[in-house]
């Protein structure tokens, strides 16, 4: 008998559009009930992908950093970094100083191509009355390769000895602006503390390593050493000549150094590669667990969804009657209470993405040094997100209205 | 064709027990008009709602149309209610937020009929009832009659063969309850099958069949 209904009447699904349509109206007819939840979904969502983007971009950010060191670069540093084990020095042990002897030494290991030794420091430079403090770097003339720095106008530090202390400097653009103005400043003399440099050169403006280029004045490493009165580097550059041999060279420049330093391993060699995925996994792992923490105001969100979608389902108790007496059935009221929890939290998702990209927007007007930008994936979250709320903050009060007897529900009004 | 037998309906209300049907068994033949009377409190609502499968009775049985419709389960019960019965209530029951159209387009929506098609039988629906140039109000826009008739138009849009009216009446003044039992009578003369409860003396004298009920029985059938 079943089987000659089915046949006189098939069964149809509704269509997709119509359980949109009615659950959106349904959703939004209550404005003032609803508003408050949409808020709370906006800045629960808003708040998540605004803390993953500034996650993601402090990850580009110091990942594009490092990455314009240049490739195949390994940086020696005077000290023994903790991390490579070995027994800790004993109390009051200094490091040896890392000499210009010693990065000399290293430019005889077979794999290496350039070696650059830094020592930095902060010092007055002036022009006549003018004077600006600026980051002084003492180098060689390796660094314009090894650094990949690009120059606006005249040359770099002249190739040669690192031992010899010409007086001559290149100059970052803001520097040279303070301090020349709009007059060329290339053949010009410059004082830094007490001696006087000829600029032989002008940087294109750029940010490497986190500094500002504009801001810094290089001078031939004996020049700094002097300046500084001090002999031992800060840093010592090594360019690799592949890739490949990245490792080989770092356990030469160990050996090269362990024999100059009577038998200490008083250096650390830290390779970019190393760098990069180290900083890689700290930023993922910070961002992770500062959304996660964000994801709470989410379950604060979806609680405020139920509580709306149950005060909802006892005052419609009669449109659920009445939708059940036209011939719903238990698992269409399911779905339309669904759609209707998915639609508002999808709504506030929406707004919540909106408020991200404007917090962005405003974050990047307010530091346009960094570069801030919303994370590729916020969309989908948000979506995935609103979703998942909807539906699992939505599943209770649905099962309520499904669950309705009809003749209860429709009994009085 | 509809028949119950014997059936029982009962309330748990604290520690008492409310014997809303006691043993009630009836029959109606497709096509007929059949006017529910009694008393407040008699059981007139929930025999309807037993007969409309809004509820199911603690024992008996129901057969609608040779089915066994009272061992179908939730989904059958809801097919059922779709495509053969049509519900008149006395508060209307409209969405307050749809249009006198959307309202009347309910139950084709639930059953995925496509948005062309309903425009056309709902369109048709709106004329047949008078209420062509009401399709976009929505129900507090509409008078107490109009309403009615919307809620009708609604009811027999999937032609039911049956049609359950509770108090249909009850809460219109009597020139509008006059003009909806018309309307009634007018779908019955279609040969719909019409049950109407109702204590009013007046409109059960209009149909061809009385049921009194008193205390949850039938008193009297004639
Ligand atoms: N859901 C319910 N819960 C408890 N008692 C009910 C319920 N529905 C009806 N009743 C009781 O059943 C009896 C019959 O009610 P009803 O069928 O509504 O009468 P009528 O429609 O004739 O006024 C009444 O005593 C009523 O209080
Ligand atoms: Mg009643």
């Amino acid at each position: 008998m079943t089987g000659n209904e089915n046949i006189a009447h098939p069964e149809h699904p509704m269509q997709i559009r119509d359980i949109l349509s009615f659950s959106t109206h349904a959703a939004t007819a209550n404005r003032g009930r609803t508003l408050l939840m949409l808020l709370a979904m906006a800045i629960a969502v808003s708040s998540v992908v605004v803390l993953i983007s500034l996650g993601d971009s402090a990850r580009h950010y110091v990942i594009d950093q490092f990455a314009t060191l240049g490739t195949n670069l390994l940086i020696v540093l005077p000290g023994r970094s903790e991390t490579t084990g070995g027994p800790p020095p004993l109390l009051g042990e200094t490091p040896r100083d890392l000499t210009l002897e010693d990065a000399m030494a290293l430019t005889r290991i077979r794999t290496v191509r350039r070696v650059s030794s830094i020592i930095a420091g902060s010092a007055p430079v002036s022009v006549g009355h003018l004077e600006r403090e600026l980051l002084v770097l003492g180098s060689t003339s390796e660094l314009y390769e090894i650094r990949h720095l690009a120059l606006n106008q005249g040359s770099f530090l002249p190739p040669g000895e690192p031992t010899r202390a010409e007086a001559v400097c290149v100059i970052g653009q803001k520097g040279k602006k303070e301090l020349f103005g709009n007059q060329p400043a290339i053949g010009k003399w410059l004082r830094i503390g007490d001696r006087r440099f000829r600029v032989i050169g002008v940087l294109s403006p750029g940010v490497s390593l986190g500094e500002d280029l504009g801001e810094v004045v290089i001078i031939p490493v004996a020049a700094a050493q002097a300046l500084f009165n001090r002999s031992s580097l800060f840093r010592v550059l090594v360019e690799s000549t592949s890739s490949e041999g990245m490792e080989q060279t770092r356990k030469a420049i160990l050996d090269t150094i362990r024999v100059r330093h009577e038998g200490e391993d008083d250096i650390t060699v830290i390779t970019q590669d190393a760098v990069l995925t180290t900083f890689d996994r700290i930023f993922k792992a910070l961002t992770l667990s500062v959304a996660g923490i964000a994801a709470i105001s989410l379950v604060v969100a979806g609680i405020m969804i139920m509580n709306v979608m149950l005060v909802a389902v006892s005052n419609r108790r009669a449109e659920i009657g009445l939708l059940k007496a036209l011939g719903a059935s238990r698992r269409q009221i399911l779905g339309l209470f669904l759609t209707e929890s998915t639609i508002l939290s999808s709504i506030g998702a929406g707004i919540g993405l909106l408020l991200a990209l404007l917090g962005m927007r405003l974050a990047a007007f307010l530091f346009p040094e960094f570069p801030l930008h919303l994370a590729p994936w916020s969309s989908t979250i948000s979506l995935g997100v609103a979703l998942i709320t909807g539906i699992i903050f939505g599943v209770l009060p649905a099962r309520r209205a499904a669950d309705l007897e009809p003749a209860f529900a429709l009994a009085r009004r | 064709m509809i028949s119950l037998q014997h059936i029982e309906r009962v309330f748990q209300v604290g520690d008492e027990e409310v014997h809303a049907l006691r043993d009630v068994s009836m029959t109606a033949a497709g096509g007929e008009y059949i006017a529910i009377m009694g008393p407040s409190g008699s059981g007139k609502s929930s025999l309807l709602n037993i007969l409309g499968l809004l509820d199911r009775p603690d024992s008996g049985s129901y057969e609608l149309d040779g089915v066994k419709v009272s061992e179908l389960d939730e989904k059958e019960q809801a097919r059922i209610r779709r495509h053969k019965i049509g519900f008149v209530f006395q508060f209307f029951h409209l969405v307050p937020r749809l249009t006198a159209f959307d309202n009347i387009a309910l139950p084709l929506m639930l059953a995925g009929m496509k948005q062309d098609e309903r425009q056309e039988r709902v369109t048709a629906a709106l004329a047949a009832f008078g209420l062509a140039n009401r399709a976009q109000h929505r129900p507090d826009q509409l008078s107490g009659g109009q309403r009615q008739r919307v809620a009708i138009a609604r009811a027999t849009i999937m032609q039911p063969s049956v049609i359950l009216a509770d108090e249909p009446t009850g809460n219109l003044d009597r020139n509008a309850g006059i003009e909806v039992v018309e309307i009634l009578e007018e779908l019955n003369h279609q040969g719909i099958t019409l049950i109407i409860v109702t204590h009013d003396p007046e409109l059960g004298k209009r149909a061809r069949r009385q049921i009194l009920m008193v205390d949850g029985r039938i008193e009297d059938d004639r």
